[in-house]
């Protein structure tokens, strides 16, 4: 077994909690034990960083030292936004002492440091790969993919030290050693605009038109997403894309649900009913 | 030339800025790059870059235009800008300073309105319970915002697959959680800035 620091954060306990099926199924699928951190709270997002600086360190800086507290080194964090507040977070206590004087004084903890975040990408690095394929039961032969990396999975690079920016693989590369055919694409890190999805939803139907639209033209079935706030959107949000521009009819799978299914886990523990757009018809 | 101190008076908009976001405007020499790649630039009154050249140019005057520009609230903070900046300025971490300034001068746009309700609503949650309840944001949002019938049409089907949980989870440090708002915002409130 291995045992792996586990923050699910917010959406994965409500509106992604398809992603949050999916990653515990597919941690039993591959010998994981995920140990949930207690007691978190929610990162803040981009409500806290938008409005204050202090909430938006505090807020992560609690987590990441309740982290330290209860012995783990490292977690998993399979939200992108969640990731780059921690990770942003580590990274400036670590960069500046008397910001992390000041943030330990407002969370009244004393957070040294020694927390490692992972993503939902580099987990699978790690502990899955490069024999992920030997233990596919059920090969995704000729599914065709889009791997969407969306903005905060790969951005800021200097702080996040993860891929590359203008054109990550690392997706992919799992995403193939799963049987399925990766589509090549321009868009898989433009943003969906998800930070803007309830306030500002006319612009956001805009920018995930095009992202559904390019996709299909690619030759995309599916679209693979390790991100909450993207599968919101290109999923529910897609809805409304098609009251504006018409059907799109494109069914978007996080990237643990893909490899789940690889793994022979069925498709309710996964959370597939959940989807606003159905995979039923592509994936047979 | 060293950072700033020959450009900018402790009183001034630009020192403020290059202060509070440790960031050094004179780094930007205006290629327009950040422009060119932001996803959101079409839905702003005034584009990244100019943001920066205003910012440059620091002047008082200027203040009142940026903090009011629907830009700043409009960026989506996906931080392409700031990835492919070739000189390496934070372009991001900029729109969140003039951000937090633009709340703090109460001279935020109108185009801003639900999007700052969001974060407010956003941010109520988190403190009432230390973690965000998505069915409390969505009906406080609503509230805040009047825009009471955008999305509803997806809530039986949300309830339906367990997408929204009626009720939310209250964790056990949520006091600890009351205390860090409490200070961060009192720290960000005073706004002394008349009396320097």
């Amino acid at each position: 077994m291995i045992k792996i620091g586990y923050y699910p954060g917010c959406s994965l306990e409500g509106t992604s909690s398809d992603y949050g099926m999916s990653v515990r199924k597919m941690a039993e699928g591959l010998g994981w034990e995920l140990r949930e951190l207690e007691d978190w709270n929610c990162c803040g997002a981009t409500a806290a960083h938008q409005t204050n600086h202090l909430l938006a360190l505090s807020l992560p800086a609690r987590i990441l030292a309740l982290a330290e507290e209860q012995g783990f080194t490292e977690i998993l964090a399979p939200c992108a936004a969640c990731t780059s507040r921690l990770i942003g977070t580590n990274k400036a206590l670590a960069e500046d002492p008397e910001t992390a004087k000041e943030i330990n004084e407002i969370i009244e903890m004393n957070y040294k440091g020694t927390v490692k975040v992972l993503n939902i990408i580099q987990a699978l690095q790690k502990y899955a790969m490069p024999d992920i394929a030997q233990k596919v039961r059920r090969k995704l032969d000729g599914l065709k993919v889009a791997c969407y990396y969306g903005c905060l999975l790969v951005r800021q690079p200097k702080v996040l030290e993860f891929d590359d920016a203008e054109e990550p693989k690392s997706m992919e590369q799992i995403v193939t050693a799963l049987g399925a055919e990766v589509v090549d694409w321009p868009l898989k890190t433009d943003c969906c605009g998800a930070g803007l999805s309830m306030s500002l939803t006319s612009a956001v139907v805009d920018l995930t038109h095009k992202i559904l639209e390019n996709a299909k033209f690619h030759g995309a079935q599916v679209v693979a997403v390790a991100c909450p706030m993207c599968h919101s959107n290109l999923d529910m949000r897609q809805l409304d894309v098609n009251r504006r521009y018409g059907k799109q009819n494109l069914p978007i799978l996080f990237l643990t649900q893909l490899v789940g299914l690889a793994l022979g886990i069925p498709e309710k523990d996964l959370g597939l009913k959940k989807h606003f757009v159905k995979a039923t018809s592509v994936l047979k | 030339m060293s950072h700033g101190d020959n450009t900018s008076t402790v009183n001034s908009f630009k020192a403020e800025i290059e202060k509070r976001g440790k960031l050094r405007l004179a780094d930007c020499y205006q290629c327009g790059k950040c422009s060119a790649g932001c996803p959101m630039a079409e839905y702003m009154d005034i584009l990244p870059h100019q943001i920066v050249r205003l910012c440059q140019l620091g002047e008082d005057s200027v203040r009142k235009k940026v903090l009011g520009s629907n830009t700043i609230w409009h960026c989506v903070s996906c931080e392409t800008c700031s990835t492919r900046c070739p000189k390496d300025f934070d372009i991001a971490r900029l729109m969140d300073v003039l951000r937090h300034i633009s709340l703090e001068d109460r001279a935020t746009n109108p185009d801003a309105d639900n999007i700052i309700a969001f974060h407010k609503a956003f941010k109520k949650s988190i403190e009432k319970t230390g973690r965000l309840h998505e069915f409390g944001l969505a009906v406080g949002y609503k509230l805040r915002s009047m825009d009471l019938f955008a999305d509803v049409t997806k809530f039986p089907k949300m309830l339906t697959a367990r997408k929204l949980r009626f009720l939310p989870h209250k964790i056990n440090g949520v006091e600890k959680i009351k205390k860090i708002f409490e200070k961060c915002e009192a720290r960000a409130k005073p706004h002394k800035r008349g009396g320097k």
